[in-house]
């Protein structure tokens, strides 16, 4: 689903986050990405939903190569991605609902009238139906980062990202958290997250890849979860 | 603006009307037919103009400065212009009682004179004559000059024989009477033809004029509300440089991004536009007062009266269009800058 061949990249200033990075993850996979602050997560991350372009090598989600997708089709690319981000970037002057709803208005798939079922059933799922018309303003930051859960999975996307998605809650939060997105892995969705706590992810019992200094270390656990 | 793309009161409303299935998720994803993209597509716009006038709504004090700039750029031309074709419609009345004064040659044979006449009441151009003797002229010139002693003194009368002319009704435009005054100049008994509006023809010229002078003038104040709208969606573009950001994160086109702007920009001409036709109106219904009085003096029924459809028209358009095109200049420029990283 998703495969990184001699990936590298090198900042303008000289600075090389990435250093010729190659791994498969496979259809329906969960894997977890680890590493110290600074040492390449983010940046491998971007990578999928083309908000950063590798500087050597090649990328290609679901058999297609990211080199081919133009500006102008980055939009369309990023609908079949779910992105999840350590401050789950909500807009704080709309309800969970608005949030929620905004992928579906995006697509142009979806009539703004009809969006209600879809919304909802996502909210269920994070297990906040009853908080659709609050501000993010009055939600904890673990149910924060549920509605960025939701927002990302509304859609149905094939693959999710998520940086540090638990990096600002504590453990029992973490474990929720980690939990959901098995949840979305076991329908088939491709998960593929950024972790620094070992502890966590290793509770997981999920492929964990591991990089240091923009090169991948350890892949231990490889194809082990294979659907 | 983007944020009130979405969906507060409406949508939140309208689903309590959307039947609650059990929610499922799936790896399966819809995708809508061409009608239903389409269906899609215009409500998606309708929400979007609606919820910016919302938003506009809710920062209306902010808002307001923006508007009356608009609003009082646009009234300036729009006022003169209003002004001058008041001006010119009146000079057209009096252009319908325009007539040709025939001065006939002095020693005309009266046999040639009742040729003349009945020759010139053939012509269709003409809707009527009525012949001033020399006698006559005479008489009326005693009454009306004051001169009337020193007139006995002369012992023959000076003035000529006039037939006064008026065109018919339906050549009465400028070029026809032009081309009637031509063909009467060419007659031999006729020794000056003079129409009697040429001063009206003066006053048309200035005026093509000033319509010119305001033409640029409101070409000028066009270009300056075009660039204050601009300026101000680009403010609001930076304002919300986290939302735009998340909204491209999320798979938002460039077209998704800019439409909120583009329509916050064409409420801010239209608006303008409307503040624009209530300042001109105000203005004429203060300047009316004067203006009767001055054309009492000489006679006149001429009012300035409020401003005409035409123009009604063309503030409620050009408006809108002015604060679109403004917020495409700077949607174009600066929402591409505004890149997720």
């Amino acid at each position: 689903m998703i495969q990184f061949s001699n990936v590298s990249k090198r900042y303008a200033n000289g600075y090389e986050a990435l250093k010729d990075v190659s791994f498969q993850v496979n259809k329906a996979e969960m894997v977890f990405l680890t590493g110290h602050s600074g040492a390449g997560k983010s940046t491998l991350l971007k990578m999928i939903p083309l908000i950063e372009r590798p500087s050597v090598g090649n990328i290609t989600i679901d058999g297609k190569p990211l080199a081919q997708v133009k500006r102008r089709k980055i939009p369309a690319l990023r609908r079949d991605i779910g992105i999840i981000f350590q401050d789950s970037k909500l807009l704080n002057d709309r309800t969970v609902f608005d949030n929620v709803a905004l992928p579906l208005l995006v697509s142009g798939e979806h009539h703004p009238r009809e969006v209600g079922r879809r919304v909802r059933a996502a909210l269920d799922k994070v297990g906040l139906l009853q908080r659709e018309n609050d501000f993010p303003v009055h939600l904890s930051g673990g149910e924060h980062q549920r509605v960025g859960i939701a927002r990302a999975v509304v859609n149905r996307p094939k693959v999710l990202i998520a940086d540090e998605p638990t990096g600002n809650l504590d453990p029992t939060l973490s474990h929720e958290i980690m939990f959901l997105f098995e949840q979305f892995n076991q329908v088939g969705v491709t998960v593929l997250i950024a972790s620094h706590d070992l502890e966590l992810i290793g509770a997981m019992n999920k492929r964990i890849m591991a990089i240091r200094n923009g090169r991948l270390l350890a892949d231990e656990g490889a194809h082990s979860g294979v659907a | 603006m983007v944020v009130c793309l979405l969906m507060r009161g409406r949508i939140l409303e309208s689903l309590k009307r959307v039947n609650q299935k059990p929610p499922r998720l799936s790896a399966q994803r819809s995708s809508a037919g061409l009608k239903q993209r389409l269906r899609n597509y215009f409500a998606l716009h309708f929400h979007v103009l609606t919820t910016t006038l919302a938003q506009l709504g809710r920062s209306l004090a902010g808002n307001l400065m923006t508007i009356m700039v608009i609003g009082i750029s646009l009234a300036l031309p729009a006022t003169l212009h209003v002004f001058l074709s008041k001006v010119d419609s009146l000079g057209a009345s009096w252009q319908q009682s325009a007539q040709v004064s025939l001065f006939l040659k002095a020693s005309l044979p009266a046999q040639a004179l009742s040729g003349l006449t009945t020759e010139l009441n053939s012509w269709p151009e003409i809707g009527s004559l009525e012949y001033i003797s020399p006698e006559q002229a005479l008489d009326e010139f005693k009454q009306t000059s004051g001169l009337g002693d020193a007139l006995a003194l002369l012992d023959q009368n000076p003035l000529p024989g006039v037939i006064v002319v008026s065109p018919a009704l339906a050549h009465q435009t400028s070029a026809a009477v032009e081309s009637l005054l031509q063909r009467l100049r060419q007659r031999p008994e006729v020794d000056l033809a003079q129409l009697d509006l040429e001063w009206l023809q003066r006053l048309y010229g200035l005026i093509a004029l000033a319509e010119r002078a305001v033409l640029l003038l409101g070409g000028l104040l066009a270009l300056a509300v075009l660039f204050v709208i601009g300026n101000t969606i680009r403010l609001a573009i930076q304002s919300r440089h986290d939302e735009i950001e998340v909204i491209k994160l999320i798979g938002g086109s460039d077209a998704f991004v800019r439409r909120p702007f583009l329509y916050n920009g064409m409420w801010f001409g239209l608006f303008g536009g409307l503040l624009a036709w209530l300042l001109v109106n105000v203005l004429l219904i203060n300047l009316d007062e004067s203006v009767r009085q001055l054309a009492e003096l000489y006679g006149s029924d001429f009012s300035l009266g409020l401003v005409d459809i035409r123009t009604t028209l063309l503030l409620l358009l050009l408006g809108p269009l002015l604060g679109l095109l403004g917020a495409w200049l700077a949607t174009g420029r600066h929402l591409r800058a505004v890149e997720p990283s």
